[in-house]
Formats: structure tokens, sequence, C-alpha cells
């Protein structure tokens, strides 16, 4: 990149860092003696989860709605972003009235292990140390992020929830709770992601990594000990990362060839088009409320995600038994996680006869049409909830139930 | 699938569909059952409310399945010819393919796959072998247009229409079991049991079968 991150851009970065240890969240803190036992054989002790809530929890404690994030996602669901100051990620879907209506749910989302909104991630401080994880940070996998939310609802008092729901890595996590805690979900609905990150997803994750790493600044991950931070490096994998979340169509749509603020090309490296200066500035918002090492053991969650593999190499055994009713959601223009990684785990579902919905919506906007204004999503959304709360005798107000 | 019948009978909700009412009497209440081909979820409906059963859907267009899933229904985007092979056997009490197996690529493979997943399928179809089809086909010199089929000949998605007596024999030829067959007449009225097969080939309009292995 010739434009650099300016000045301007670090106003947000003290605000960033206060949420690492502090954050604008409910939050609980699981002592030493109650460590989380991960993937790679490590424990992690003691560690926290920051989550939000929204709606009120019944006296049966039956209309809990699970909300899992995706890589570059938090808990801020449906409230102003204490850092950005902007909207939640999916204030279109959560709140009083919206299709995961928090009149009748209660919906709680937890930022993921590894994370750096409040969660113990890399950033957080390890206590052997005094200082920052930083690549000391154990490598986690989507199954060790769903054990933590599990904790989370124990400690809670919560033993089931009516669903669990997820976009993109939120989607691997609601694949892994149906997995590993088929008695606690009622019902799922993983949108826009697969049963495993396939290989071209990590090929792309492996650019972002390697750009963060490639930034001086990074110092092989002690950054925030030397009070230094790879904003550079971690701009670049965004800008990568974003290109996959979109279409060539929207892109073409909502830039074509057109330039920048010019009347015609300068002949040079700066912005000339209009989708550089857009990168650029998806790039520069990003490193604003984002950790570059958070960056890379979320990416590698997400790489080392195969469900098959984790049971015996057969998808449909990982859902042997299942008695959770599923709605997949795939959209035609997500070449990310295209509707074929979707119709597997359908296929697989469907060889355990398991109860399964599955729509391929018609959108525009690629992988993040699970984030936008998708008027079929959400009456998809709130039609299969709806079914789901009157499967199971969650009361609401007259007239709400199909 | 997108088989297209006239849109008075295709109603949300609307129960005169008298092939569906045969049908919802043919499945035992409480059954686990998947409507192949389910369209709107009408079906489905029906049998939820008439017959109490656990039900799937299979739905080849998105407009369907759109409308079923947000109607609380449990269907999936899917292909009969080629989403039936992921089902374990004996997966369902009842297979049901309504008004759809005429518009598979495959029929005998369908059929074949129904009798895997289900302890019976229900079919039903238009009879080709209707009077009125002979007739459109033998003075007209045309591809017959009725009420059941009305699209053109390169429109139309039923591209392996058959009589009763060409599915009968089909049933024979892989083995499959016919506990019942109704046929019905124009007027939505079944065809009186006395009546020979050749009769109710040419009066019946469509017709439905139960059957097993």
């Amino acid at each position: 990149m010739s434009e650099t991150p300016t000045a301007q851009a670090f106003t947000d970065h003290s605000l960033r860092l206060a949420q690492i240890a502090n954050p604008q969240s409910e939050i609980v803190h699981f002592p030493a003696h109650e460590p989380l036992k991960l993937d790679c054989g490590a424990e992690l002790a003691p560690f926290s989860i920051a989550y939000q809530t929204y709606g009120v929890l019944n006296a049966a404690k039956s209309n809990v709605v699970l909300v899992c994030h995706a890589l570059t996602g938090d808990q801020h669901v449906a409230n102003i972003h204490p850092v950005t100051g902007k909207p939640g990620w999916w204030d279109t879907m959560v709140g009083p009235g919206k299709p995961i209506d928090t009149n009748r749910y209660f919906v709680l989302c937890s930022n993921v292990i590894g994370g750096c909104m409040g969660s113990t991630g890399p950033s957080s401080i390890n206590p052997a140390t005094g200082r920052a994880y930083g690549l000391d940070f154990p490598v986690i996998t989507v199954r060790d992020m769903v054990r933590a939310q599990a904790r989370l609802l124990d400690h809670l008092g919560i033993a089931d929830v009516l669903s669990v729901l997820g976009g993109s890595m939120g989607g691997m996590q609601v694949l892994e709770w149906a997995a590993t805690y088929k008695d606690r979900v009622f019902s799922a609905v993983p949108i826009a992601c697969a049963a495993r990150h396939s290989s071209q997803n990590i090929a792309f994750h492996e650019v972002g990594r390697q750009a963060v790493m490639a930034d001086p600044e990074w110092c092989q991950g002690r950054y925030l000990d030397e009070g230094r931070s790879p904003r550079k490096g971690l701009a670049v994998a965004r800008m990568a990362a974003h290109i996959t979340y979109m279409s060539d169509d929207a892109l073409h749509t909502k830039f074509g060839r057109n330039l920048q603020d010019r009347e015609k090309v300068t002949f040079g490296f700066d912005a000339d088009f209009q989708v550089e200066s857009y990168l650029r500035h998806q790039g520069l918002s990003f490193v604003d409320r984002f950790d570059a090492n958070s960056y890379l053991y979320i990416t590698r969650a997400m790489d080392y995600f195969d469900l098959a593999a984790d049971h015996g190499g057969v998808l449909a055994h990982a859902f042997a038994g299942t008695k959770t009713r599923f709605c997949l959601v795939s959209f035609t223009s997500d070449w990310l996680f295209p509707t074929d990684e979707s119709r597997e785990i359908v296929h697989a579902l469907n060889a355990v006869a398991a109860d399964v919905s599955f729509v391929e919506l018609k959108t525009e906007s690629g992988h993040d049409s699970f984030l936008l204004h998708e008027p079929e999503l959400f009456d998809t959304i709130r039609g299969f909830l709806s079914a789901a709360a009157l499967k199971r005798g969650v009361a609401g107000p007259e007239g709400w139930l199909p | 699938m997108n088989v297209n019948l006239p849109p008075h009978l295709l109603r949300a909700g609307e129960t005169s569909r008298v092939d569906l009412l045969l049908i919802a009497e043919m499945v035992k209440p409480g059954a686990r059952v998947l409507d192949i081909g389910c369209g709107d979820g009408t079906l489905l409906r029906l049998l939820a409310e008439k017959r109490d059963v656990e039900g799937r859907g299979i739905e080849l267009s998105q407009a369907g399945v759109n409308s079923c899933v947000a109607q609380g229904l449990s269907v999936i985007q899917g292909d009969a010819d080629t989403d039936l092979v992921h089902y374990p056997d004996l997966a369902f009490d009842y297979a049901i393919l309504s008004q759809t197996i005429q518009a598979t690529y495959s029929p005998r493979h369908v059929l074949e796959q129904l009798l895997r997943i289900g302890k019976r399928a229900i079919v039903s179809f238009p009879n080709f072998g209707h009077w009125r089809v002979r007739a459109g086909l033998m003075f007209g010199g045309k591809m017959p247009k009725t009420d059941n089929l009305p699209e053109r000949w390169y429109d139309t998605p039923n591209i392996h229409l058959c009589t009763i007596k060409d599915f009968l024999g089909l049933c024979e030829d892989i083995g499959a079991k016919v506990e019942r067959a109704v046929a019905l007449n124009a007027s939505g009225s079944k065809l009186g049991l006395s009546m020979p097969l050749f009769a109710q080939n040419l009066f019946g309009e469509q017709a439905v079968f139960l059957l097993s292995r």
C-alpha cells in the first residue's frame, strides 16, 4: 500500500485495548482451579468469557437463543459497539419484533475464546509471566470455543438452548454444538458454513496470517509488550479476506471501474479506483477494533475445523442419534462457503434421518449475505424459530406462533 | 418439484384437492412421512392437521422451500432424482410422491428409492390414458392439454407421463406390491372399485397408489 495508516486512524486504539481486560459486557471469570481443557492438550486457566444478552430469560429457562459470532465478529450483536460506535453486527436480525425476537427469546452471545473483546485470548495477561500471552497462548479450536460457551451456560444455570444460530465461523460453532452437546440443543441454524474448512479457505487465511507476520511491527507476536501494533499487516490481511466475503457481481455493481475523486488514472499507485479506496478503508477500520494475534489464532481454529475427521471420517457419525431440529441456509453468491458445502451437511443429516430444513437463498452479496438485509433470510429464521418454540411449548404473546 | 397444477388447486391451506385428501386418508396417524416434491407444503400441512404426522419435505423450487420453512415445516431444497439416495433404509413410514413422478428424469429409480426409504410409498399422478388426452391426440393431432396437464409440449416439466396401466407395469417390473389403487374422475370422485382396469384407465383423470415391497 502506498497510503499508510495515518495518525487519525489510531483514535480508537486505547478504546479497543480497554476492552481486553475490562469489556463493556457481562463477564464471567473462571478461576485457576476450573481450567478449560483444550483440544491441543493444554489447559487454559484462569479464563474469562465476556458476553451480551438481550431479552428476558423465562422461568423455565426454555427460551434461550445462543448466537455464535464469526471470525471478526464479537458479542455485540444488537447494541451499539463500544469501540466503533456502530450498531451491532446482527442488529437487523436480533431485537424486539425482529426475526430473533427479543420480546420472546433470551438471546445470548459470548466473545469466543481467543478473541479480543473480553474473553481470554492472546492479548490477555498470561498469569505465568504477567505479560500478554502473545504466541504463548495455546492454539484453540472451534470445539474449544464451544466448550467455553458450554461452561458459560453451566455457570448461568442454563441446561439447554431453544436454538443456536450463527453464520460462517458461527455456523461451524453451531455444527460443533449439535455434534458435541446433542442433548443441549433443541434446534440449530448453521448459516453459510461448512463441516470443514476447504483447502482454498485455508489458503486465504494463510495469506492473511503471513501479511500480519511480515509486518515488522508484529515483533514475533510481542507487539503489545513493545508498545507497537502490526497495523499494516493486519489491514492487508483484512483487505484480502474482505474480497472473499463479497461476490464479483457485488463488487462490480458497487464500484465497477469507477475512479476515486479523480477524472483519470494517475499512472501511480495511489488508490485510483474506488474499489481500492474501499478496501483500504476496510483494512484501516478493522485494525481499530481487532487484535492481530487474535486474527492468527481464530483463523487457525477455522482451518483446523473438520467435523467428519473428528468422528471417524464420516460426517453422519457426528450427528448420529441427534434429536435436534436443523435449518441450514446457504447463499447462491457465496463462493467462500458455497451451497455444496451446506448440501453435504444436509446429506449427512439425512443419513441419520435427522429433522432438517435447508434453503439456498438467491442473493447478490456473497458470503456477507448473512449479515445484510435479506428479507428471505429473515422469513426463514423467523418461521423456523417460531416452529421450534411452538414444538418446545415456549409460550409467547398471543398471535405470534404460526 | 415444480409440477404446475391449476392455480385454484394450489392455494395455500386449500384442502379441496381430492388426491391430497385421499393420500391423507391412506396415512396412519402419527406416522413419519417424507413428501417428495412438497411444493408450498399443502400436503404436509394437511397431514400435520389431520394425521398428526412427523413430516419432512423435499422441494426443488426455491420459492416452495422458502415458503415451507417460513411456515415452520421441515423441508430441504433437493431433487427427487438425486437426493433420495442419502436417506437410510426404512427411514419413514410413508414416502409420498404427489403429482411429481411424471416430472422426474428416472421414475423407476425414484420409485425404487421410495420403496427403500419408506415402509410404504404413496404415488399420485395424472393419468395419460384418460379419454380426453387420447381424444386430444386422436382428433386434434397435437399433444393434449387438459386441466391437469395445462402446459404446451415444449414448456411442460412433465417429461415422463404414463397411464395407469403403464404405472402398474412399472410396479410389476420392480416388484412393488399394490396395496391400494384409486382412480379419480375429472370432478375428483373415486371411480367404482368394480370398474374394470381398462375403464379406470379411460375415465380416471388421476390415480393414487399405495405401494409396499
